[in-house]
């Protein structure tokens, strides 16, 4: 008796430590770029362009551009990603065809991101021609979060009781009736929130529009979705990496990727807090 | 598969088949007593009749808690009806067999009026029917049943006949009415139990068939949907 | 007694997969009748009276043969319109399956599926299924209510209301109490017997005692035969097949 309760407190202080372990490194971590890079954002860098080859100034148009991208991003992938999840869920055959679609689409989501800025090179860049720009980025972000979508869409088609479908089906409504009046409205949160922790992580990507758009310095904000962009992460990725005078911008640096974290992180508690109130409002 | 519900049904059986017993045996008692012309008979018939009587009210009460408490319906539902129907008659017939008793043990008072012939043969019928009704009861055995109920007429027959004969002593003797009544009044009773003996075999037949032949209902339903 | 079959199955067979469930089944629910349909769990009696509403066709794998007529005219047959159909035969489910809507919208909800704009007559419609449930004075001052605030007896009442605004031929239940207390399923079994005087009913239950107090006609099925069909008093008084006998008195098995 002694020795199973051992071993079970054994257990429970190892998963702990696992736990606490994770804590820690995350908490450092922001706590090291929080400190370093919490001098110098203000609201003239969040406001202001790069002046003086970027060593001076503010972040504007990457905050703009990663902006940009991201709405193109989310115009592409949203109804794309809902629809075929749409699609999947209600009406297609549940067989053999469909579960390979299915697998196909999990494992695009584990397909590295620089393969998707090498696809869209050549798909948007050069085959259809959309030039490096916002488009190309933004469409070459969609591709990334697309999986992210339809397996969120999903899941959440499927947490609509049956019992809906079915009682809509009985009254004399079409299909598509019921999945539109019994089905979406109850699905859209989640389906949401799923899209948008999708576009979050598609606003962080710096290989993906790295080839198709992102441009390492533009004196002028984009006045189309035709033009190149500056973006927050491919900033970040030159102040430290390619700049000319890396330990000079270093604290510009820190700055940015504090106010990178934080874009993508305020998004992400967007994208939960709607789901936590439109859970607790539905009741099934 | 056995339920607890069987066990339940197989006491109200114990119960009704210790009441027929009595029953049985009551009338056996006052048919010998009327032919053997001994008190003693008679007495042993009166002191049934109180466990008779107790028997008929547990078996009500059993029956009542198993319609409530078990909602029975199919053979479950037609044993308990029938039961409960069964000991309503078992206790008219152990009435009729006091009866019987009581005007024997006044008969004995006085001289025969004449040797009793038809008396004993229509007594020995009745006891009979009783006898196979319960038998037909036990056995579930319709066919027992049905032949239970073709006797009654037999019986009806006989008392007729009493009646006539005795109402043919009083004419010519005005005298030997008090004796001719007593043995009428025992021509009388005997007929109920027949009576009461067919009627638990129509029970029986519904018990076994779900199917009631009463008063020939079948036949006179039919004749009322064909006008 | 006079009875017109309402809805009447010839020959029915239905496959799931390679399994048959439903076996060659002859079977008549006469009109402003209640049939209720018994037997063990995963006899197929739940699948039956999907047969009438087609609801069957959402499941994949599942095959249909024989006729159901409705009215005297086959209903499985390709071009029959499901969604007509489905306005003619209403459907009421083993769960209460109010939509997260208000108590109006919920009994609204058939008729806008309908097509009908008509706020008026929408209203009307409403007060009127919610009177024939029953339901109407519990619920007329909180019709904004969301249905969910409802007792589960309230949201069944809810669904057959929803499944009346429609105005439909006959109402099909699939075990509509299976999930409810006794006194809110008193209540139901009390308007499922109101209800046949303007509907034809079929009700699907694996409570034999309900099928004895609410139906006209039972029919017995086991393991996708119809075993007996019959007048209700006569099943569970005198049934004539010593399964239906077993299976009534709880010695199955």
């Amino acid at each position: 008796m002694k020795k199973k309760k051992i071993i079970q407190l054994l257990g429970f202080l190892v998963l702990r430590a696992c736990l606490y372990t994770v804590l820690a490194i995350i908490f450092l971590f922001l706590y090291d770029i929080g400190k370093k890079g919490g001098g110098a954002v203000s609201w003239e860098f969040l406001t202001q362009p790069p002046r003086r080859g970027m060593t001076e100034g503010g972040i504007f148009p990457a905050i703009m551009g990663t902006f940009l991208v991201t709405m193109v991003t989310a115009v592409l992938a949203i109804p794309l990603g809902m629809f075929a999840a749409i699609y999947l869920n209600e009406y297609a055959k549940q067989n053999r065809l469909t579960r390979v679609i299915r697998l196909s689409i999990r494992n695009l989501s584990g397909v590295p991101s620089i393969v998707y800025g090498l696809f869209g090179v050549i798909l948007f860049v050069n085959i259809f021609r959309f030039g490096t720009s916002i488009l190309s980025a933004g469409m070459t972000l969609g591709l990334l979060t697309l999986p992210w979508t339809i397996t969120a869409s999903e899941e959440a088609l499927k947490t609509v009781p049956n019992s809906y479908r079915e009682g809509a089906l009985a009254l004399g409504a079409t299909k598509w009736q019921a999945i539109r009046t019994n089905v979406l409205p109850y699905a859209i949160p989640g389906m949401l929130t799923g899209t948008v922790l999708g576009l979050a992580r598609a606003a962080g990507e710096t290989a993906p529009i790295m080839f198709t758009g992102a441009a390492f310095y533009l004196p002028s904000l984009p006045r189309s979705l035709g033009d190149q962009f500056m973006a927050l992460p491919y900033h970040l990725y030159i102040m430290a990496t390619q700049h000319h005078a890396i330990e000079q911008v270093r604290p510009l640096a820190y700055g940015t990727a504090l106010v990178l974290i934080v874009l993508v992180l305020s998004i992400n508690m967007g994208a939960i807090v709607t789901r936590y109130r439109m859970r607790r409002k539905r009741r099934w | 598969m056995e339920r607890h519900f069987d066990e339940e049904l197989t006491r109200l059986n114990e119960k009704l088949l210790s009441m027929a017993r009595l029953v049985e045996e009551s009338v056996a008692l006052a048919v010998k007593g009327l032919k053997e012309r001994h008190e003693e008979f008679g007495r042993d018939v009166l002191e049934r009749e109180q466990d008779v009587n107790l028997l008929e009210i547990e078996i009500d009460e059993l029956c009542m808690k198993l319609l409530a408490l078990r909602q029975p319906v199919a053979s479950d539902l037609r044993f308990i009806t029938s039961a409960m129907k069964i000991a309503g008659e078992l206790e008219r017939v152990g009435d009729l067999a006091v009866n019987i008793a009581e005007v024997s043990l006044e008969l004995l008072k006085v001289p025969l009026l004449k040797p009793l012939i038809d008396i004993p043969r229509m007594a020995s019928i009745a006891q009979s029917m009783v006898k196979d009704s319960l038998n037909a009861f036990v056995n579930r055995d319709e066919k027992l049943a049905r032949s239970v109920c073709e006797r009654d007429d037999e019986v009806d027959c006989l008392n007729d006949q009493i009646f006539r004969e005795l109402l043919t002593y009083m004419i010519s003797d005005p005298s030997t009415i008090n004796r001719a009544v007593g043995l009428i009044l025992i021509g009388r009773h005997l007929e109920r139990i027949a009576d009461h003996a067919t009627n638990i075999g129509e029970d029986v037949i519904y018990l076994v068939l779900g199917k009631t032949i009463k008063h020939h209902i079948e036949e006179i339903r039919r004749e009322q949907e064909t006008p | 007694m006079d009875i017109t079959p309402k809805i009447e199955t010839r020959d029915l067979n239905f496959y799931y997969g390679r399994s048959q469930v439903l076996k060659s089944i002859n079977l008549v629910c006469a009109e402003h009748h209640v049939t209720a349909i018994i037997g063990p769990s995963g006899c197929g009696k739940s699948t039956f009276i999907r047969t009438f509403n087609r609801m069957n066709d959402v499941i994949p794998g599942a095959r249909v043969e024989g006729q159901i007529l409705l009215d005297g005219e086959n209903i499985n047959l390709p071009a029959v319109d499901v969604v007509e159909l489905r306005r003619r035969v209403g459907m009421v489910f083993q769960k209460p399956n109010p939509f997260p809507k208000s108590i109006f919208d919920n009994v609204a909800s058939g008729l806008r599926i309908n097509g009908i704009k008509d706020r008026a007559m929408i209203e009307d419609a409403v007060e009127k299924s919610l009177k024939e449930a029953v339901l109407w004075d519990e619920v007329k001052d909180r019709l904004r209510e969301n249905a969910f605030a409802l007792s589960g007896g309230q949201q069944q009442r809810l669904c057959i209301a929803r499944a009346l605004a429609v105005k439909p031929e006959a109402i099909l239940f699939d075990e509509p109490c299976s999930a409810i207390d006794p006194v809110a399923t008193a209540k139901i079994e009390d308007l499922i017997i109101k209800l046949k005087k303007n509907y034809t009913v079929v009700i699907v239950t694996h409570n034999m005692q309900q099928a004895a107090r609410v139906s006209d006609y039972t029919a017995f099925l086991m393991l996708g035969d119809l075993i007996e069909f019959d007048k209700t008093e006569k099943i569970f008084t005198n049934p004539a097949k010593r399964l239906t006998e077993d299976y009534i008195t709880g010695r199955f098995g």
